[in-house]
């Protein structure tokens, strides 16, 4: 069986090789087109044009809407595969925010959600060849970071008020440590939507980066394209594991940074 | 290319773009736009909606546990009342059989009595019958041998005294 494939696909090579000569083929390799952003209609770019970004994050919505609301419509006792499937994403971040947060947490669990839903839905839309990656682009994820850094920031000190900074005050340490410690906590404080925005970003970038380069390869040598094939199908399926497992990092770690503002002891 | 086009456009002069400012503000609004629409699909719809699913399911699981539980009471139940009409019954049989057999013995007793009574009565019937045979007999042989001797005397050519023949023949017959 095995052989039968390994023919077949070594046949489809020769022939392609023989159909895209080589002597055409320039090695034009531009893996960071894929990330432009562009109007939909026309040329001109304001804050307000419809852009494939638009496309990609309404579509994003629709994954959403279609998983957890026509998914759960029928409300069976014994759920269906949407539902499931629906069920599963609840329940997964449900207990995350309970276990990591708090019982206090859970009524954040909207919004973790929300932030959830979308990251997940726009990393595997951007999966789609042809596709743009919303997630991809440090200022979406900059903006994600930062709602999440601001509302830890407020919910720590709304709940906590200046007891908040005991954060930064590690009171385990020795006390010639602590100034020294508070300096380091607070720089780390500042430095996490950083950290959090660009691993994001950086991930989804550098994944779809990569499969475009094998793809400018696999144009490029001929008949023996199905070298860098592989190596994109290998790296396509690391990228499923990456879109979800960043989706999974940036909650989790919302929800870590949500446990210090409600509960600032260490 | 249209990508270098537009990169020279946008004045980026920058390969990423990333890192192109210009449509930072394009895509910051449409993604609050977004977050914001699935915030209140999933704060309004959604999220209440497989809550409640997962609430009846529980529901739903705690009932029928509760049923399942109320059910196992009520065999276990069942199986007492079965053993013990089982064990009523077995002591009611043997009653009856202890009864009964009873009964049987007292009638048998009576009719062994009655027989026995019965037996006795012939066999005193009987008793009487053959002394009175006994007796019957005893008179025959007398006559028998009073006619016996009174023929023998006569033909020996004697003449028979009937009361000598009468005396001897009742003394011999004596022993």
């Amino acid at each position: 069986m095995g052989k039968i494939f390994f023919y077949a696909a070594l046949a489809l090579v020769v022939v392609s090789g023989l159909i895209f000569a080589p002597a055409e083929a320039k090695l034009a390799i531009h893996p960071m087109d894929q990330f432009q952003v562009s109007a939909l209609f026309g040329d001109h770019i304001s804050w307000y044009t419809p852009t494939n970004v638009t496309l990609w994050m309404a579509l994003a919505v629709a994954a959403v809407f279609a998983l957890l609301v026509l998914g759960s419509s029928r409300r069976a006792i014994v759920p269906g595969r949407a539902q499931s499937v629906a069920e599963l994403a609840y329940g997964f971040i449900y207990k995350m925010v309970e276990d990591v947060a708090g019982k206090d947490g859970v009524k954040f669990f909207p919004y973790i959600m929300t932030l959830f839903m979308f990251i997940v839905m726009a990393n595997f839309l951007g999966l789609i060849p042809g596709s743009f990656t919303t997630t991809s682009h440090i200022a979406v994820t900059a903006v994600l970071a930062a709602l999440v850094f601001f509302t830890v920031t407020i919910v720590g000190f709304v709940k906590n008020g200046v007891g908040f900074l005991g954060l930064f005050w590690v009171s385990s340490a020795p006390l010639a440590l602590r100034p020294i410690l508070a300096i380091i906590e607070l720089i780390s404080y500042f430095v996490r939507p950083v950290s959090h925005s660009i691993r994001l970003a950086g991930n989804v970038m550098a994944g779809h980066a990569v499969l475009k380069v094998f793809a400018g390869f696999a144009a490029a040598l001929g008949m023996f394209s199905f070298l860098p094939i592989f190596a994109i199908t290998a790296v396509y399926a690391l990228e499923v594991l990456v879109a979800f497992i960043q989706a999974y990092v940036f909650t989790i770690l919302t929800c870590v940074y949500l446990k210090d503002a409600l509960h600032p002891s260490h | 290319m249209a990508s270098n086009t537009q990169e020279a456009a946008h004045g980026g002069g920058s390969a990423m773009p990333q890192l192109d400012f210009s449509t930072f503000g394009n895509q910051i609004f449409w993604l609050v736009v977004a977050l914001v629409v699935i915030y209140l699909i999933l704060s309004r719809i959604a999220l209440p909606r497989i809550a409640s699913v997962l609430a009846e399911r529980q529901g739903t699981i705690t009932n029928d546990l509760a049923a399942a539980e109320d059910l196992k009471a009520k065999a276990v139940e069942a199986e007492n009342a079965y053993n013990k009409a089982l064990a009523d019954a077995r002591a009611e049989a043997q009653r009856i059989a202890a009864e009964t057999r009873a009964e049987i013995q007292a009638g048998l007793d009576e009719a062994i009595a009655k027989a026995d009574e019965q037996i006795s009565a012939k066999a005193a019937e009987s008793e009487k019958a053959i002394a009175e045979i006994k007796a019957g007999a005893l008179e025959s042989v007398k006559a028998v041998a009073t006619d016996t001797a009174d023929a023998l005397v006569t033909a020996l050519g004697g003449t028979a005294d009937a009361d000598a023949i009468a005396s001897a023949v009742a003394e011999r017959t004596k022993g």
